[in-house]
């Protein structure tokens, strides 16, 4: 099965050229009713590097996810991977060509056992889920393949307990564990440390970094931690209801009064002379 | 010593029984029905065994849609009547042939799978309880047409056929009785329906152990994730749904060949869905095993509660109350009541309770 997944990366490579951005939005957008969520969003994300998406609560952030991901079809616009347009693809198409997702609010099989959960996204990559004849245990490969992502976020010895059962720290990693056994081209973590316990967190940052410097993935990262984006993103793009409003390296954007004012004035305390900005933002 | 074992597993599809109580009570049907005639001689007794072989493959096969892929299905006992119909038309109209049997499976399983594909396509894209609806509908249509279309399908009378004479019961296959029971052609139709719907139940058995049918658990636990994952839900509904059609045509077509006929109310009925959706309750659902366990319990069951009853009322004679209450008018009441505790005390059926217990 390693042949046919093999085969499967080297096509998915293959059939993009280097010149194209690995993931490109142009004017993305999606209208719920009179509510603009996410408003004509053009944005381009190279391969090796490592996009921190940023913005408050409610700007826009998981729904732009959902967009590239293919969990919601957009009113506006048009997402292209490998220049390649793929917005009329649904969201199991554009997972088998190379976009990864691990999701906010955890998205996992509560039932089935941690091993399982991570093996069916390893049988997902090598393809052979319509085999009707030959036995799921028997593919160790795969098996094996599980048990590696499961040990990089250090859940290997928890692998047998059933998902539901898990602390909500562990669900997270899992969570993560599921989208690294995708290998996707394009890992897009959304807030991947939420609720965890602050032991917890480096295991996971480390991974993105580990990811980040294989050098050949593309990173996109939704996280409110000022810290953690700082440390790992090449880049940050701030969001604000619904629309993009900087984008550049973490220090100049992290600077730039757009972003006091949108982003970190509301989110920690603001110097007096942010107050009538603030103010002004709002009404 | 390991061949022996690891060849069962391979037969096994690697689902092994993981209860010690649970291996013995499915060894004890296996042994039941595979001696059947000689344990239990007398028709009636054959009737039942075969009924329970039979109700096994349905059950499991619905099983399939209810406990794994987590879709409820009304059409079940369609698609059992269309292998019932598909047998008693061929060999009615073309005569008790080997061939006219083969054409008239062959057209089944066709009709069966066009259909299964037909309905999946159309309503399994939307929300699981249009599906459900439509097989409603689908379901009762053909009912409908199979009463009405009576120059074809006999209507409400349904369709007697003869065999080819190797399965009569005059057919004698020996001189000298074996084991004290004379071999008929009863028999030999007895085994031929045992032994495909053990073939079937393994090949059931083989699908739900494989990649296919760990897919069909990860969309009956979370669909939204099956499909981040790349899986294309609706693919793998629709196949489903064609895979439980075949193995309820199956069913069907075993099932006529052992009564000689078909008809609405021995496959079509509303009541025999009933039946199937409760046994794969009270089996346990999600495990082909609880298949076994539901339609061996339901059917014995249904066959002889009433004998008992009426032995508990003659011998509680002179007792007030308890000889009327226990009369064997009353079976039913009492069969709901089974059905209630088992119910209530195994929500995971028999299996789900045995696995549980396990040490």
């Amino acid at each position: 099965m390693r042949t046919l997944a093999e085969q499967h990366a080297g096509n998915r490579r293959s059939r993009h050229p280097a010149e194209h951005p690995v993931l490109e939005t142009r004017d993305l957008g999606i209208r719920f009713g009179g509510h603009l969520a996410v408003d004509r969003v053009s944005c381009a994300f190279a391969r090796g590097t490592l996009t921190a998406i940023v913005g408050p609560n409610g700007a826009g952030k998981t729904t732009y996810f959902n967009l590239i991901s293919g969990q919601l079809a957009p009113t506006s616009g048009r997402v292209a991977l490998f220049g390649e347009d793929i917005s009329g693809l649904s969201a199991p198409q554009r997972a088998r060509r190379g976009i990864g997702r691990a999701f906010q609010l955890t998205q996992l099989f509560p039932r089935l056992t941690v091993r399982e959960n991570v093996r069916l996204a390893v049988q997902s990559r090598a393809g052979i889920g319509l085999e009707l004849w030959s036995m799921w245990n028997r593919h160790v490969e795969l098996a094996e393949k599980a048990e590696h992502c499961l040990h990089r976020v250090s859940l290997a010895d928890k692998a047998d307990r059933v998902a539901s059962t898990l602390p909500h720290g562990d669900q997270r990693k899992l969570e993560v564990a599921i989208l690294l056994a995708l290998e996707p081209e394009v890992f897009m973590f959304d807030e991947p440390t939420a609720g965890m316990s602050v032991d917890e967190v480096p295991v996971i940052l480390e991974l993105i970094r580990q990811i980040k410097a294989q050098g050949d993935k593309t990173v996109l990262l939704v996280e409110h931690k000022m810290d953690v984006v700082r440390s790992l993103a090449d880049r940050i793009i701030v969001l604000h209801q619904g629309r993009l409003v900087a984008d550049g390296d973490p220090a100049t954007v992290i600077a730039s009064p757009i972003v006091q004012e949108a982003y970190l004035g509301i989110a920690s305390a603001s110097p007096p002379e942010h107050a009538m900005t603030e103010g002004a933002a709002h009404g | 010593m390991s061949a022996p074992v690891s060849f069962l597993g391979e037969l096994l599809s690697g689902d092994r029984p993981r209860s010690r109580v649970l291996a013995v009570l499915l060894v004890a049907v296996l042994i039941a029905l595979a001696a059947a005639p000689f344990l239990f001689p007398g028709t009636r007794s054959l009737n039942v065994a075969a009924k329970v072989a039979v109700f096994i493959v349905l059950v499991a096969s619905y099983d399939l849609l209810l406990g794994y892929t987590g879709i409820v299905s009304f059409a079940h006992t369609m698609f059992f009547g269309i292998g019932g119909y598909g047998v008693g038309i061929a060999m009615g109209k073309l005569g008790a042939g080997w061939g006219s049997l083969a054409l008239g499976v062959a057209i089944a399983l066709v009709a069966a799978t066009v259909l299964a594909f037909a309905i999946g396509l159309l309503s399994l894209r939307v929300r699981a309880i249009f599906f459900t609806m439509i097989t409603l509908a689908v379901a009762s249509f053909f009912q409908i047409l199979a009463s009405q279309l009576s120059w074809f399908t006999g209507g409400e009378d349904g369709l007697n056929f003869k065999l080819p004479p190797m399965l009569l019961p005059s057919t004698r296959l020996f001189e000298a009785p074996l084991f004290g029971v004379d071999v008929t052609g009863r028999i030999l139709s007895y085994y031929l329906v045992f032994l495909c719907a053990l073939g079937l139940f393994l090949v059931l058995l083989r699908v739900v152990n494989s990649p296919f049918g760990r897919v069909l658990l990860a969309i009956r636990e979370n669909e939204f994730r099956a499909e981040a994952l790349g899986y294309r839900t609706v693919v793998y509904r629709s196949v489903a749904n064609c895979v439980a059609a075949l193995g309820a045509t199956c069913a069907g077509v075993l099932y006529a060949l052992w009564l000689r006929y078909t008809g609405p109310d021995t496959t079509l009925s509303f009541n025999i869905m009933i039946d199937i959706l409760l046994m794969v309750v009270i089996g346990g659902m999600g495990t082909l095993y609880g298949a076994v366990l539901g339609a061996t319990l339901f059917v014995v069951a249904q066959n002889y509660l009433q004998d008992l009853m009426k032995l508990a009322s003659d011998g509680l004679a002179g007792v007030p109350l308890l000889p009327a209450l226990l009369h064997p008018d009353r079976w039913l009441l009492w069969l709901g009541i089974l059905f209630i505790l088992c119910v209530y005390y195994f929500p995971n059926g028999i299996v789900g309770r045995l696995r549980k217990t396990r040490t």
